[in-house]
């Protein structure tokens, strides 16, 4: 981890305590694994913070760990413009719950990746405006990228219109 | 022939089915469903160094009414494949329908939960055509191809004149 | 759909198309969401008629199978809501039921004008994720091809958007560039269209003297090729009228709303991860970053256009700098061995059923590497579990966040602008749908 991020941790650490659960280093990515309430205030003083600030959000997206706790993990990409560096950002939820504050206010580019994070895994965002789905067809039933969802589908999921 | 010395010089007899056969497979209009990267080979097809017009057959046009041959040319997913029925359920008979490519044909390389594998499930088609995607030369042969087929067709049950071809 | 009906809000109370609309409650979400977009510009007229409008799926200038929703008054936009999924082929899915190895052919699909790129990209995510690197030799090879492509994409972005907005020729004319490029991927890949080139830990082939050759043939003539096509427009005041000031986006909302690429460099914001975030060789590369200022759809052409010349400038250096060497790297058990050693050798047959048949198996962790494509910041995120596939394969895809901006940047205008802006952000549906 290079001086930059380290500091943004460390800021990050004394700011929220404990709502950073957790932060791993694999191949010189950082992952700050962050509670489910504080994302949206991590996410703005990210955005705004003076020393490293992150304005591009690159992705949100979620992960089936196909665990008994905590099954779905939403995740986020930020890039700094100025610093040049990447992090990120890992909120785990549960099964019976899976919900996450959204962060359209504070990036509103975030909107078509939760958007797609809803249909693919069936996570919600509380404070998205417009949360469809954005691949499937509006009446379809399931989430498909959830592990046991099917790769060839469930039969009948998806009507065809009749060959005549 | 009888006919022929009665009407005398400047007539011709022929079959009324190879008459219309020829008249329709030198005017096929084909409405190009470019849906993914065989569309992107659909437009090389066009272009000044393959040039589809040799054939006959360059009039692409986007509205199913003045259209004859459907190229659909792509990936066709649940979602599209109503769309895609609509539009051919548009086109004036008679019509007919290549498969380009391997993922129309068959689902190709993608075999999962949004594609459909094969568009014969849902549209009769009449030339499936191999390539993933296609050389533009592969289109030429499968458009060839339905040339034939369209030649030989009857012009009063043209649907059921022929079984549907591959080509490779 | 409709012609005319009353204001929106009789739309709601006492729909008029009864018969062509489904009741409030049963409308769906798409409609309804276009319907609840709250226009903070306000019209001055009068009459306050509303009308829907279907563009899509199926439409010559929606660049493949977007549809678009929109809301009308007179010809103005007053908003328009994008509906992907039509080309939605589930990569992320077959992803975790594949190997790595097999996936790079899936790579190819994803952005089908320039699949070099995804294959560079995805491998890159892959070696940063086992830990190796290629040898420089591969490494300027996909380089050289990485550039070549963003060419004939470009080329094709510039060509279609020209023919949106009314000159066809130039279309052509890119097409033909666009066959010598497909010619130098027949000869050094094998494959015109769909590459598949990269491996883990190299490239599948090295390159002749005679791709060499073919690629300094094309490079020599293609700037004065692409000069006679810009002289078709950029002295043209149809075209100029048609782009000029039509979809401006302002720094701070495309950064906002997360443009990448081509598109962020239009309105003023100099992101390019080939220097940013550098990699491959391209630290050892001089080229400049492109950007225009204003933001509307003229800005993003000139961008595409200079950075063309700039992709000309990289492909002259990765051939002057070109080293000798190996293509693979050292790594038996991650890179597939060549196929003559397999045929004479017990380790190398040993290898290479295992790397078929159960995959290079990465350490267990998670990467995300991003990298500029010629649509903007294609990253892929890997997550693996110490198996032959990986556990969970995320696409970022450059068009599909660049497509968020569209309801942004029509607001507003008239009709006929929609191509002009929906070419100029140049969208490949195979990658915005996944």
């Amino acid at each position: 981890m290079n001086n930059v991020l380290q500091q943004t941790v460390d800021s990050l650490r004394a700011r929220f305590g404990d709502a950073v659960e957790e932060v791993r280093e694999f191949r010189d990515d950082v992952i700050v694994v962050v509670g489910r309430s504080a994302i949206v205030d991590v996410a703005t003083w990210l955005r705004d913070n003076e020393t490293c600030p992150f304005p591009l959000c690159e992705d949100v997206f979620g992960i089936d760990a196909w665990t008994r706790k905590q099954r779905f993990e939403v995740n986020y990409h930020f890039f700094s413009l100025t610093c040049k560096q990447r992090i990120h950002l890992k909120v785990r939820v549960e099964e019976n719950d899976p919900s996450v504050p959204s962060i359209t206010g504070v990036y509103p580019g975030a909107g078509w990746y939760e958007r797609e994070t809803f249909d693919m895994y069936g996570i919600t965002f509380p404070g998205h405006r417009d949360l469809r789905r954005s691949y499937m067809p509006e009446d379809f039933e399931y989430h498909p990228l959830r592990k046991d969802y099917p790769l060839m589908g469930i039969p009948g999921a998806l009507p065809l219109p009749k060959r005549g | 022939m009888g006919l022929e010395s009665a009407l005398g010089e400047g007539y011709l007899t022929t079959q009324l089915d190879a008459l219309v056969g020829w008249a329709r497979k030198n005017s096929l209009w084909p409405m190009p469903m470019g849906l993914s990267c065989c569309a992107i080979e659909l437009m090389s097809a066009g272009d000044p160094r393959h040039d589809i017009s040799r054939f006959g057959m360059e009039v692409m046009r986007f509205s199913p009414r003045q259209s004859d041959v459907m190229i659909v040319a792509g990936t066709v997913t649940y979602k599209m494949a109503h769309v895609v029925r609509k539009i051919y359920d548009q086109m004036a008979e008679p019509r007919w329908v290549i498969a380009m490519g391997a993922c129309a044909s068959s689902g190709g390389m993608f075999r999962s939960y949004s594609v459909v594998q094969g568009i014969d499930q849902f549209l009769p088609v009449d030339v499936f055509t191999a390539g993933c995607p296609p050389r533009p030369e592969n289109l030429f042969n499968a458009l060839i191809k339905l040339q034939e087929i369209v030649q030989q067709s009857s012009v009063l049950d043209y649907r059921n004149s022929n079984e549907p071809i591959i080509v490779s | 759909m409709s012609d005319k009906t009353k204001s929106t809000q009789d739309y709601f109370d006492a729909p008029i198309l009864t018969d062509q609309l489904p009741p409030k409650e049963k409308r769906t979400k798409l409609l309804q969401a276009l319907l609840d977009m709250d226009p903070d510009l306000s019209f001055d007229d009068p009459l306050e008629n509303d009308m829907i409008l279907n563009m899509g799926p199926s439409h010559p200038a929606t660049h493949g199978v977007l549809r678009i929703l929109l809301r009308l008054d007179g010809e103005t936009i007053v908003s328009a809501m994008p509906e992907l999924g039509y080309l939605h082929r589930g990569y992320e899915k077959i992803a975790e039921n594949e190997t790595y190895h097999e996936f790079i052919t899936h790579t190819d699909r994803l952005d089908y004008l320039q699949p070099v790129h995804n294959n560079v990209g995805y491998i890159l995510a892959v070696e940063k994720l086992l830990g190796i690197e290629a040898p420089p030799r591969a490494q300027y090879i996909r380089t050289l091809l990485a550039e070549l492509a963003r060419i004939s994409s470009h080329l094709v972005g510039f060509g279609v958007m020209a023919m949106d907005v009314g000159a066809m020729t130039l279309l052509l004319w890119c097409f033909r560039e666009r066959e010598k490029i497909h010619d130098i991927f027949d000869l050094v890949v094998g494959a015109r269209f769909t590459t598949s080139f990269t491996r883990i830990g190299g490239i599948a082939q090295d390159i002749t003297d005679e791709g060499l050759a073919a690629i300094r043939a094309f490079t020599d003539q293609f700037l004065a090729r692409l000069d006679e096509g810009e002289r078709l427009l950029n002295r043209n005041r149809i075209f100029f009228d048609r782009c000029r000031n039509v979809g401006v986006i302002s720094a701070e909302d495309a950064l906002a709303i997360g443009l990448t690429g081509p598109n962020l460099r239009g309105s003023g914001i100099p992101l390019d991860l080939r220097r940013d975030n550098p990699y491959l060789i391209y630290d050892q590369l001089d080229f400049d970053v492109i950007t225009e200022n204003e933001g509307d759809s003229l800005a993003r052409y000139f961008v595409r256009l200079r950075e063309m010349k700039e992709s000309v400038k990289m492909v002259y250096q990765c051939l002057e700098k070109l080293p000798v060497g190996p293509v693979h790297a050292h790594e038996p058990k991650k890179v597939l061995p060549r196929k003559e050693r397999i045929y004479t050798r017990m380790e190398e047959l040993i290898h290479d059923f295992m790397i078929v048949n159960h995959g290079v198996n990465p350490p267990s962790g998670e990467v995300y590497h991003a990298i500029e494509s010629s649509k903007g910041q294609l990253g892929f995120h890997i997550v693996s579990r110490g198996e032959g596939h990986p556990w969970r394969l995320k696409i970022r895809s450059p068009s599909f966040c660049n497509l968020q901006a569209l309801p942004m940047l029509l607001k507003g205008h008239l009709l006929s602008d929609i191509l002009a802006v929906l070419g100029s952000l140049d969208p490949v549906m195979g990658e915005a749908d996944k």
